[in-house]
């Protein structure tokens, strides 16, 4: 098939960039999205121009590495689905195409495609981890966990951080991502006890780092390559909301080392 | 040694949060809701017959309100620092979204979302306008053709004879059921409460409780306008 690809090119985070058309042909329905985009980069490299540049690494939709805005949609059109696992025969002859980066404050533009996604590791860093002690491993099973708890733990666990929600929701809003994390750590007893000022923390870095505010919207999800669901973020919203009520200082008068 | 957070320092870190802000605007919009409906009900007594002293039911019921000045000036309190709230955090979080995105998507399609939910900054100062003039129209008559006084049955009647005013206060309408069509259930998600039982049952009776709204209000200049109430 045949293809007009209008993509952003930028050559460095303080080019300004634009949209740049090309066309390419003979695209495979077989090939992934990706590898479209390797195939018009060696045209790119053969006629000496700079090939575009775009995150990647598994290619199997599991590490977040890949993404960008296809048409208007983050990932492009094939819900539950990445970049690298998205197939052309999800595209048809003569279609036209446009490739834009992930558009955010928070996620500044590197090069063409690439943004950075440091503010996501801040985001983690803010709370996104359990205090455990460390030393030999427990025994299994020596913590009970109940099945509906796994079970939704386990689904928060499924983000892998591409910033897809990000990139899809109308006020640039990281709710979705800090939510699953929030969600994930906090419904098992090992995240019991920094439940509250993980909530508290990790939402005011994402403030920090300038993502807008969830609107309840719902494009997130829709777009998230693993299923993150709304209701995280309601969970995220409870835990912040009775965080912040319940809130006290340390009082370190009795115990003090 | 620290000192204990203070109401004001606690109630400071609350707000500062964009959640915080959230649920400031989730518990003004449901102060908000709760008039919204009551207001609706109060009115539609526009359609009972007159009692035996003569008196119309919905003239008996204003005066019955404007004597009861503890309950009016209360509920006035209340409603107003709910729309000040309401708007201060509605402003705040607008411009937030506004600088969380500093350059557009030249493409961007919605797939999920409703088109009430995404015009939630539009509905709401549109009703905002309408309210300013609404309490100009037929609270203090300022922008009334021939206002009187606790005449309300009158005065709503007159008020909605011309046909430009009465399309006005049905566009508003329209407006004010899409700003609650994704607003009442938004801020449940808002303020933490979701549940796969409950949340699609929720989502249902918002958008049914909008429409009755709608509905309800509607159905006043309408009658007027079509001389079913005269
Ligand atoms: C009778 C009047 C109104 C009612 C009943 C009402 C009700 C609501 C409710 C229930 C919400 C949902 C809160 C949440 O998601 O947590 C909401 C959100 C909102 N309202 Fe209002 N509102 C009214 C008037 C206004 C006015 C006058 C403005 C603007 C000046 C406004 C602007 C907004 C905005 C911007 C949102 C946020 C939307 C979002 O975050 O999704 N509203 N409103
Ligand atoms: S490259 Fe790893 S998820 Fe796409």
């Amino acid at each position: 098939m045949r293809l007009t690809l209008n993509i952003w090119r930028q050559k460095s985070p303080v080019d300004k960039g634009r949209m740049v058309p090309y066309t390419l042909d003979n695209v495979s329905e077989h090939m992934s999205f990706l590898e479209m985009l390797d195939v018009l980069n060696e045209q790119l490299i053969t006629k000496g121009e700079e090939p575009i540049a775009f995150d990647h690494d598994c290619r199997e939709g599991i590490c977040g590495s890949c993404g960008f805005v296809i048409n208007g949609v983050a990932h492009g059109p094939r819900r539950g689905t990445t970049v690298c696992q998205l197939h052309m025969r999800s595209f048809n002859d003569n279609d036209e195409l446009f490739l834009e980066p992930w558009r955010a404050a928070a996620f500044p533009v590197l090069k063409d495609l690439i943004v950075n996604r440091s503010s996501f590791d801040r985001i983690i860093g803010a709370g996104g981890y359990i205090s455990a002690p460390t030393g030999s491993a427990p025994d299994g099973n020596a913590i009970l966990v109940p099945k509906p708890e796994s079970d939704m733990a386990m689904s928060a666990a499924g983000c892998i951080g591409c910033g897809a929600c990000v990139a899809a929701c109308p006020n640039a809003s990281a709710a979705l991502f800090t939510s699953a994390k929030i969600a994930h750590l906090g419904l098992l007893p090992q995240g019991q006890p920094e439940r509250h000022s993980r909530a508290l923390h990790m939402v005011a870095q994402a403030h920090e780092e300038g993502f807008g505010n969830c609107t309840n919207i719902g494009e997130c999800e829709a777009v998230c390559p693993k299923g993150i669901q709304l209701e995280n973020i309601a969970r995220m919203n409870r835990d912040f909301l009775t965080g912040a009520v319940l809130y006290r200082d340390p009082q370190a008068e009795a115990g003090a080392g | 040694m620290t000192s204990p957070a203070s109401p004001i320092a606690r109630t400071l870190r609350f707000y500062e949060a964009p959640i915080g802000k959230k649920a400031v605007m989730a518990l003004s919009g449901l102060v908000l809701v709760a008039f919204v409906l009551g207001h609706m009900l109060g009115n539609l007594q526009l359609y009972l017959p007159p009692g035996p002293d003569g008196k119309h039911a919905l003239d008996a019921y204003a005066e019955a309100l404007q004597h009861n000045a503890p309950l009016l000036w209360g509920a006035r309190a209340v409603l107003t620092l709910s729309v000040l709230a309401h708007i201060l955090s509605a402003l705040q979080l607008a411009q937030l979204k506004i600088a969380a995105r500093p350059i557009p998507y030249v493409r961007h399609t919605p797939i999920a979302s409703t088109y009430a939910s995404r015009t939630m900054y539009w509905s709401g100062p549109i009703v905002l306008a309408f309210l300013i003039y609404h309490l100009l129209h037929f609270t203090t008559g300022q922008a009334h053709p021939n206002f009187q006084p606790l005449q309300v049955r009158a005065n709503v009647i007159n008020g909605f004879s011309v046909w430009y005013v009465s399309l006005f206060y049905i566009a508003a309408m329209a407006m004010l059921s899409t700003h609650l069509y994704h607003g009442v259930w938004s801020m449940f998600q808002s303020l933490g409460l979701a549940h796969p039982a409950y949340t699609p049952k929720l989502k249902l009776g918002a958008k049914a409780f909008a429409v009755l709204i709608a509905a309800g209000n509607i159905s006043m200049p309408l009658a007027v306008l079509t001389g079913l109430v005269k």
